[in-house]
């Protein structure tokens, strides 16, 4: 319980931390013991490994992930340009073969704007609502978020312009994404607009894709030029409440990335590709609590640390469902 | 000696490092709060006032519900509603109706705009299209308007590359007709008359065959009329007279065959207000 709750702080901005022993099983211990003792694991070895694997193994979940994102959006397309109705709407509200959907952010900017309760939105919400609660809450953010795609193409070239040495990456405090989220949340109160949905790109974007281009596609131009000369992934991990609404619902589900400390090298690969790498702080050698940990709330089970782990110690899990490791 | 090396960039302190991501983040909530705040400037100065579609709720409560997502736009048979852009402000991805480009004609019978919305943003509590209050006609032009200078109409209205259409009942209750596909010859001009949807539907209505069968999609009320004027001279002259049964829905506007519309919908007024 109090790992849970430390996770829902380092969410919310409070840097990771080490975790203090009294916190640790004394079976991790005893195995974090063992591999400071015998430095069994040979650096270069390992670093090695680690590198081959990344440029040999294939990104399955990668793929996965770009297919469903792709699929999903061209699915509310399609329902519209060709008229075959499946998936009508927008990302912000839709029906699934007539059953009402509602972006769990936009249903609730609009009950705050809004100050009355409709049934069909309270079904929406709770559709889901159910649905995310089973699929892992920030699910959302790498599977279906369009502009999630594209800030990953811009994290690309990002990287490869900070490789060389043409820019810097430039991190914000990560508590500026709490704050943000109580800011629309007292501004569509207040003002009684949903004043987030203005800026928002998944919004934006998503409309834009299913009704024709507009002027605010320039807004979500410009985030992507700041996300790929300045800060990676600047929207996604210090802006966005429409994350943060399913990091909440990520510290209910039973969906998550479980990680097991037994073969890991502790290189560190898994937090160079992870959009929150706070998630991943276990895997600093010393720090997981238990054999097997489970990864925060704020983590978007996008698979990314899976594909890089040449050790298999990261992977998904569904509580119940599979057996860890 | 490398330390001193000019060259070599120097390592930040903490403090230091700490100051500027303060210094960082301080701007990035300035210039994404501030960004978003402007968002509300369209709106607070009602720079662009919007036909709404049918049933929509008064203009800030409308905003207020809307979730922008545009479902009311995939069912309407005329492809009416539109998504408002950027520069609406607060107004950004809510539907709007540009009448002259193309009016809701009200030929889906049901509402369906108002059926598909989510959050009620279009009432759900109206059921009929004479329950609408969209706005109300108004004659802004007199001196353009045909009827008014006792012409008639001949040929097709808005020209052949307009591509509005309206559901003419009794060539296709299902299909809606494009404009340009349907030439007029009128001894005198009243298109805004005999294409409004309130006036269609209640000369079905006596005639004994209300749309779908149904006597209470007959508007109580009438919309619009064309009333003779003496003008001394030996022509006849009309009026086209806007009454209390008028929608706003826009096809007037729509189909004035003028370059200008002689006839426009004044957006969200009342047939109250306006006759006061």
């Amino acid at each position: 319980m109090r790992i849970g709750k430390y996770c829902i702080n380092v969410m919310l901005g409070k840097s990771p931390t080490k975790t203090p022993p009294a916190q640790i099983s004394e079976e991790a211990k005893a195995l974090h013991q063992k591999k400071k003792e015998s430095g069994e694991i040979d650096k270069v070895k390992a670093r090695e490994e680690h590198e081959i694997y990344r440029e040999t193994h294939n990104k399955k979940w990668r793929t996965r992930r770009w297919a469903t994102i792709l699929f999903i959006n061209l699915l509310f397309v399609a329902s519209y340009a060709l008229d075959i109705q499946l998936l009508e709407g927008a990302l912000t509200a839709s029906r699934f073969l007539g059953f009402h959907m509602a972006d769990l952010n936009s249903a609730l900017q609009v009950v705050l704007a809004f100050k009355t309760v409709l049934i069909n939105l309270l079904i929406g919400f709770v559709t889901v609502l159910l649905m995310w609660i089973l699929l892992g809450g920030r699910t959302f953010c790498s599977w279906v978020c369009p502009y999630h795609l594209l800030s990953e193409f811009a994290e690309m070239v990002h990287i490869k312009l900070v490789e060389k040495k043409i820019i810097k990456n430039h991190l914000f405090n990560r508590k500026a994404r709490t704050w943000f989220y109580i800011f629309f949340a007292v501004l569509a109160f207040a003002t009684g607009y949903t004043v987030y949905e203005t800026i928002s790109p998944t919004g934006i974007l998503s409309r834009a894709l299913i009704y024709g281009p507009t002027v605010a596609l320039l807004w979500v131009a410009f985030l992507l030029t700041v996300e790929i000369f300045y800060s990676r992934r600047a929207w996604c991990r210090y802006v966005c409440p429409i994350g943060l609404t399913y990091g909440f619902v990520g510290t209910i589900t039973p969906m998550k990335v479980n990680y097991n400390v037994v073969d890991c090298h502790h290189e560190g690969d898994c937090r160079k590709v992870c959009l929150v790498p706070h998630v991943l702080e276990w895997t600093i050698k010393g720090r997981s609590p238990e054999i097997n940990v489970e990864l925060g709330p704020d983590c978007t089970r996008c698979g990314m640390c899976i594909d890089v782990c040449p050790t298999d110690s990261l992977n998904f899990h569904f509580k119940g469902l599979s057996t860890k490791k | 000696m490398s330390e001193e090396s000019p060259k070599k960039p120097q390592r930040l302190s903490r403090k230091e490092r700490e100051r500027r991501e303060f210094l960082r983040t301080s701007a990035l909530v300035a210039g994404v709060g501030g960004f978003s705040l402007l968002q509300l400037i369209p709106t607070l100065t009602d720079a662009a006032p919007r036909l709404r579609p049918p049933g929509a709720l008064d203009e800030k409560e409308y905003l207020s519900s809307c979730i922008k997502c545009g479902q009311c736009v995939q069912v309407c048979p005329v492809e009416a509603i539109f998504l408002a852009d950027m520069l609406d402000g607060q107004g950004q991805g809510a539907a709007y109706i540009d009448a002259r480009n193309q009016a809701c004609d009200f030929s889906c019978d049901g509402l369906q705009c108002v059926l598909a919305c989510p959050t009620g943003a279009l009432t759900h509590e109206i059921n009929y299209s004479h329950e609408t209050r969209m706005g109300i006609a108004r004659l802004d032009k007199p001196a353009q308007c045909l009827a008014v200078k006792g012409e008639g109409f001949f040929g097709i209205t808005r020209g052949a590359e307009y591509n509005g259409k309206l559901r003419f009942d009794e060539i296709d209750r299902w299909n809606p007709i494009a404009l340009n596909q349907h030439p007029f010859d009128l001894e005198v001009c009243d298109l805004c008359v005999r294409l409004c949807p309130i006036e269609i539907r209640r000369t079905q209505c006596e005639v004994g065959k209300p749309p779908s069968g149904d006597i209470n999609q007959c508007p109580p009320k009438p919309a619009i009329e064309l009333q003779k004027i003496e003008n001394g001279r030996d022509t006849v002259s009309y009026v086209p007279a806007v009454l209390e049964g008028c929608v706003g829905c826009g096809v007037c506007e729509m189909v004035c065959p003028t370059d200008e519309p002689a006839i426009v919908i004044d957006i969200r007024k009342q047939w109250s207000e306006v006759n006061a």
